[in-house]
């Protein structure tokens, strides 16, 4: 997608706040923001990232594309809604947040091993397969994303886990093998690549 | 029974606060007859309640004297305190206003010597100090209260307490068997000047206002600014020690979807003054420190707050605060945050925060007696639906007093507009 950020940033090289207003989700009310802060001191992770939100919204004012779109802070948000709910002005932040992560990853410029990143996209592919998530696969494609030898490590640590789950049954060792779907998979599938489709031709539209 | 002489072409002002009590007087010095009511036992409203004005740093006592003097002396006024608007029927030129009394348990006898104040016993929550300190249950609201008349707490009647402040009045002033009642009478237009309340601080979760005694609001600490206030102008903590380190936070349920959606304009120039009273009580040694989105310290204010930007022992940090929480060892109020300028977290500690409350217009759609167009921040427009009923002051929009006065003054004049055409329909 190193195509598009190329065409994204010739076309919108006077103003970032414009990009993100006609391509993030909910980006429209960034310019909203009366940068009180409420949302940086509200967020319970806030201290553990670089870029609060209300930081970010600065910055995409100051025209910042490179640092915003490569930070990792949308990445690290948990949505638990504090800063939403805490908002003087109503802003959407946590969708904000997803957006900006979502805008940056269509772009390329996401960074590369940021874990909840990895996360997110094991999580769509696995759940693209069946319509469900598969608990069992989701977990070993977690251990093993850092090669083998980790996985097993990762696998033997978590193993008491795993173990107390299928006691619980909360998990069973036979969707391993191919797991349960919903009734329809390929109708699924048929309307999430429809609703890419519809999504990638306005981004494209826009470049 | 209480007799009420008012015709189509009176005024009827509901609300006897700085805008009330300007539009009544303006109106009733042109020659119009004026009823004026007023749900507290004396009128000036909440302008009585405060220690100085901004930006001159004056004592808003001057200014009431002198209304309070042309109230006494204009024979077009009649003023009914303890009194509340029930209903009003009717259209511009010709409503009928029903008005309840509750009994003062005072009659005009009184010469405010304070004798029934000696001889009773019981205290309560002093309202005018908003809850700090007592008053008796025979008492003067304040000092220069107009009507300067005791009341007696409907509480203590039918109690020995009662009986005490009757034998201990000299000019028979004391009248235990008043009753309420509803009078009904005639006005051509109505002043509406309800005025305004502090913004409930308990709705502002994060800032425990309910739950940390060293989190006040800025009308409690005008209070304790004034040395004829409960503490006697000391800067004091709940437990009685020296505030010294004092935080203010700015927008404290204003500009919020939360709670007020509007700018109250006051807060800001209200907290700049206070740093002034933090001065002047405490000297070097007191500290304030400001909280705020932006400063908004319209027109002609901007000199006041350049001065106190100079002043060395007032800080400004530009951050709105985000929660407080209580340092158990000591009760110190810790605010955190994270600054705009920089955008460093912070955690404070200071000895007593103020918060700088909003304005809550206190016009209720509910239950207002006739239809009314009122905007989504709960302030009545001025809409021709509105017939001949007028907004004045802070029923009409946050204002401070100067610009509450003169939104009053106009008020008055639309309301004279009416019964004059009334006068001219009717010879």
């Amino acid at each position: 997608m190193s195509d598009l950020n190329t065409a994204m940033t010739e076309r919108y090289r006077s103003s970032f706040l414009k990009e993100v207003e006609a391509n993030v989700e909910e980006g429209e009310w960034v310019k909203m923001c009366m940068q009180c802060g409420v949302c940086a001191g509200s967020c319970p992770l806030g201290n553990a990232w670089e870029h609060t939100p209300q930081k970010l919204f600065m910055m995409i004012r100051a025209g910042k594309r490179e640092a915003v779109l490569s930070s990792d802070a949308m990445w690290m948000c948990t949505s638990c809604y504090n800063c939403i709910a805490r908002c003087p002005r109503g802003l959407p932040i946590t969708h904000i947040m997803h957006g900006l992560a979502h805008y940056a990853k269509r772009l390329g410029l996401s960074p590369k091993n940021q874990p909840t990143q990895q996360f997110a996209q094991i999580f769509w592919d696995n759940l693209m397969k069946k319509g469900r998530v598969n608990e069992l696969k989701l977990g070993l494609s977690m251990y093993f994303k850092d090669g083998f030898g980790q996985g097993i490590k990762n696998a033997m640590a978590n193993q008491k886990l795993g173990q107390n789950m299928m006691k619980a049954k909360r998990m069973s060792a036979m969707e391993l093998f191919g797991g349960h779907s919903i009734k329809d998979t390929s109708g699924l599938q048929k309307m999430i690549k429809k609703a890419q489709e519809i999504e990638d031709a306005k981004i494209q539209g826009n470049s | 029974m209480t007799e009420v002489i008012a015709t189509n072409q009176t005024i009827l002002v509901v609300g006897g606060g700085i805008s009330g009590l300007t539009a009544a007087l303006e109106a009733a010095e042109t020659g119009k007859q004026v009823v004026l009511v007023e749900k507290r036992p004396y009128v000036g409203g909440r302008v009585t309640q405060l220690y100085k004005y901004f930006p001159k740093l004056c004592y808003p006592t001057c200014g009431l004297e002198i209304n309070q003097r042309r109230a006494k002396m204009n024979p077009n006024l009649t003023i009914l305190t303890m009194a509340e608007v029930t209903d009003i029927q009717g259209e511009a030129g010709n409503y009928t206003a029903s008005v309840k009394l509750s009994p003062r348990y005072v009659n005009d006898n009184c010469t405010g010597c304070g004798d029934c104040g000696k001889a009773v016993t019981a205290e309560f929550d002093d309202e005018y100090n908003y809850g700090m300190g007592k008053r008796k249950g025979a008492y003067l609201p304040h000092r220069m209260a107009h009507p300067q008349q005791y009341v007696i707490d409907p509480a203590i009647i039918g109690t020995d307490d009662a009986e005490k402040a009757k034998a201990a009045c000299k000019v028979n002033a004391v009248d235990l068997d008043m009753q309420e009642e509803t009078v009904s009478f005639k006005a051509g237009a109505v002043v509406w000047a309800t005025g305004w309340q502090p913004y409930d601080a308990n709705k502002i979760q994060p800032y425990g206002y309910d739950r940390f005694s060293n989190v006040i609001t800025n009308v409690e600490f005008e209070r304790m600014a004034d040395p004829n206030g409960p503490t006697g102008g000391k800067i004091l903590r709940a437990d009685g020690s020296p505030a010294k380190n004092i935080a203010f936070i700015q927008c404290a349920g204003s500009r919020d979807k939360n709670h007020l959606l509007h700018c109250s304009r006051i807060c800001c120039m209200a907290t700049l003054k206070q740093t002034h009273y933090v001065q002047e009580a405490l000297g070097d040694e007191g500290k304030s420190t400001i909280y705020y989105i932006d400063i908004r310290a319209i027109d002609r204010f901007e000199e006041f707050y350049q001065t106190v930007r100079e002043n060395p022992n007032v800080s400004f940090i530009k951050s709105k605060v985000a929660s407080i929480v209580e340092n158990r060892a000591n009760g110190n109020p810790v605010l955190k945050g994270v600054d705009t300028e920089g955008y460093h977290r912070y955690e404070n500690e200071h000895d007593l925060v103020v918060l700088a409350v909003g304005m809550q217009p206190s016009v209720d759609k509910a239950s207002f007696p006739v239809d009314i167009v009122i905007n989504e921040e709960g302030f009545i427009e001025p809409a021709s639906e509105n017939g001949g009923i007028f907004a004045a002051g802070c029923s009409s929009d946050a204002l401070d007093v100067n610009r509450a006065v003169q939104q009053a003054t106009g008020a008055a004049l639309r309301a004279i507009q009416v019964v004059n055409r009334v006068a001219g329909t009717e010879g």
